[in-house]
């Protein structure tokens, strides 16, 4: 025996890796040294007919029929399947098989590579996935319930007048925003808030909802939307808030078929009424709420008459931006007097629709729109 | 998204022949069949997809609501035929896909003229004195095993898989691919697969049916088979020489001229 051939010999019955050679069906039909080694079977108990499939789990072997088994066939080699081996004594050896058809002869052979660590390092990777996917799945979910409580379910129905909302939050709505909208009886008559807190996530989620109950209790004490809106800004700075916030507060009476709406601005841009072929801005401007301890703010009263449509937006409308620039007031002016025809949520609809489509699908901020309008 | 597309059904053999559609099983896809459908081509027109979820099929199509049960895998099957105004098919099926076959045949008898089941199982569970030959924690292993080979599938891998080439050079190297899928699905797929009962629905076959079955099929069991054979009522059995799951790929010619002398 030359030494080239000792060494082949030698290299493989010692080799790193166990050796494993079977026919098509499997039959086991020469191992090496180490395979024994690691599987704990004498010499000739794996060569006396057993299957390579019988070596393995159960579940090991479903997937050897319905993957390992094909895929051998159709490529004549598969790489790094990760299976568990049923040693002699009953235990198992976590190991990575790789396997190559031969044709002439016609035999598998397989190299069969320990992989008990690699695979308990694989299963603690996968459990921190699955623990990942679970916590995302439950942040999501916070999310979009508080999302939800920044809007009411339902707006109230108000005979003589359509109330339409319509919201879409940022992105694939996984980052809690700061867009509400709120609209309820009151003693006169109803009231209307739309507003947006600075900044996303869970601090300004806790303004949002501070801003929201605030502006549902002051109607209580205060006269005037001017005066409730100053009341937020209170609380917002004596509950160091921390955060700026912008709205619209309006009160609406109804008086025969029209309705009279006083509303006051913060620091918001105004809401747009159609009236006939024309749209126009409709409030003054106020400031900011959070920011100064005494705010400027004005009551401005207009009348809504048969035929009239008001549309109420946050920034996330007009700053929308898309391959054409931004979406701006004048695209938004368009729609509105092209949609006025439309019922208040067919224009509610139109409006978030359209912002939505000019950023192809995937608004960069929250979209909130309150639309009123008088049947003509 | 149109059902050719969402189900990657390729057409080939002769226009007018008479339809013989190919569906493959749990694990894989239409590449199953390459060793066995050309053989029909001359005489047939051979129908070959991939279910959505497998293969080149659209997965953004795959929802797991439709896909809980075998009937919405039949569902497939049915749309296929509809597209292609099928009738009077050889409806050949590999595995699960035996029993899809025959939940298809049974809702639209009209749509199949013969039906072939490759390995077929109506349960693979034991149940009582019925021998399917697994427990559910085999099943369970099964699943754990699924997790382990996701075959090469990784998220930097979706998108070519799906269908979004930005990047050719990965196409090259795409090894496993042939029975590689979101392990997600396939996990749902080998749930449904595994955990389906449709012992009940074999006497209501309505077509002419036969059971290949193998010799020493640790998926499918020779018991399985004349358990299959014994309640599809005027079913023909073929005890096979070919050994395992798979003789599409093992034993094709044993298969070729089975499904011919029983058409």
């Amino acid at each position: 025996m030359s030494l080239a051939e000792e060494a082949f010999e030698d290299l493989y019955e010692h080799a790193p890796c166990g050796h494993l050679s079977t026919l098509p069906d499997g039959t086991i039909i020469r191992v090496n040294r180490t395979l024994l080694e690691l599987t704990g079977y004498e010499p000739g108990e794996l060569t006396g007919g057993m299957r390579i499939q019988n070596l393995l789990a159960v579940g090991d072997r479903i997937f050897y029929e319905t993957h390992f088994a094909p895929l051998l066939a159709m490529q004549s080699v598969v790489r790094e399947i990760a299976v568990d081996v049923r040693r002699a004594d009953g235990t198992r050896l976590p190991v990575l098989l790789n396997a190559v058809m031969r044709d002439d002869p016609r035999v598998i052979r397989f190299c069969v590579f320990a992989a008990t660590d690699r695979r308990e390092y694989e299963r603690e990777l996968l459990r921190a996935r699955q623990r990942a996917e679970r916590s995302e799945a439950e942040a999501r979910e916070l999310a979009r319930t508080l999302q939800r409580s920044f809007i009411p379910p339902a707006l109230p129905r108000i005979p003589g007048l359509q109330v339409a909302g319509a919201f879409r939050p940022a992105g694939d709505g996984d980052l809690v925003g700061g867009d509400f909208y709120d609209m309820y009886e009151t003693d006169a008559g109803w009231a209307l808030a739309l507003g947006d807190v600075c900044g996303k996530g869970v601090e300004a989620a806790v303004v949002t909802s501070l801003a929201r109950y605030t502006l549902r209790a002051a109607p209580i004490r205060e006269p005037s939307p001017s005066a409730v809106l100053s009341a937020l800004n209170r609380t917002l700075l004596h509950e160091r808030a921390g955060r700026f916030v912008t709205a619209v507060y309006g009160q609406l009476v109804p008086a025969d078929h029209h309705f009279r709406l006083t509303l006051s601005l913060a620091g918001h841009p105004p809401p747009l009424r159609a009236r006939g072929d024309a749209v126009g801005e409709i409030g003054r401007p106020g400031n900011v709420l959070g920011l100064l301890p005494k705010v400027r703010l004005t009551d401005v009263e207009v009348e809504l008459a048969p035929g009239d449509a008001v549309l109420f937006y946050t920034d996330g409308v007009i700053e929308a931006r898309g391959g054409e620039g931004l979406y701006g007031e004048a695209r938004l002016r368009h729609l509105l007097s092209a949609s006025r025809g439309m019922e208040a949520d067919g224009i509610a609809d139109a409006v978030v629709n359209e912002v939505v489509a000019f950023q192809s699908g995937l608004p960069r901020d929250d979209i909130a729109v309150v639309v009123l309008k008088i049947p003509g | 998204m149109s059902v050719m597309v969402r189900n990657n059904v390729r057409i080939t053999g002769r226009p007018d022949g008479r339809p013989m559609v190919f569906a493959h099983g749990f694990g894989c896809d239409q590449n199953m069949w390459r060793l066995v459908a050309p053989a029909f081509e001359d005489e047939y027109r051979i129908v070959l997809f991939d279910y959505v979820g497998s293969g080149d099929s659209d997965l953004s199509a795959y929802s797991p609501e439709r896909y809980s049960s075998l009937q919405g895998y039949a569902q497939d099957v049915l749309d296929i035929c509809a597209e292609l105004d099928l009738s009077d098919a050889v409806f050949v099926g590999h595995s699960v896909s035996a029993m899809i076959g025959a939940l298809a045949a049974i809702r639209e008898p009209a749509r199949f003229g013969a039906l072939v089941m490759v390995g077929p199982s109506p349960r693979y569970i034991d149940d009582e004195s019925y021998v399917g030959g697994f427990s559910a924690a085999d099943i369970e292993e099964l699943l754990e095993s699924l997790d382990s080979n996701y075959l090469g599938w990784s998220s930097a891998m979706a998108p070519v898989i799906m269908g979004n080439p930005d990047r050719p050079e990965l196409g090259t190297e795409l090894t496993n691919s042939f029975c590689r899928t979101d392990p997600d699905i396939a996990k749902r797929f080998a749930t449904v697969t595994f955990m389906s009962d449709n012992r009940a629905d074999l006497s209501r076959v309505p077509v002419r049916s036969l059971i290949l079955q193998c010799s020493d099929d640790v998926i499918a069991p020779v018991e399985v088979g004349k358990y299959v054979h014994e309640n599809i009522p005027g079913s023909e059995l073929v005890l096979m020489r070919a050994t395992g799951h798979c003789p599409n790929l093992s034993a094709p010619e044993e298969t070729i001229s089975a499904i011919k002398a029983f058409l």
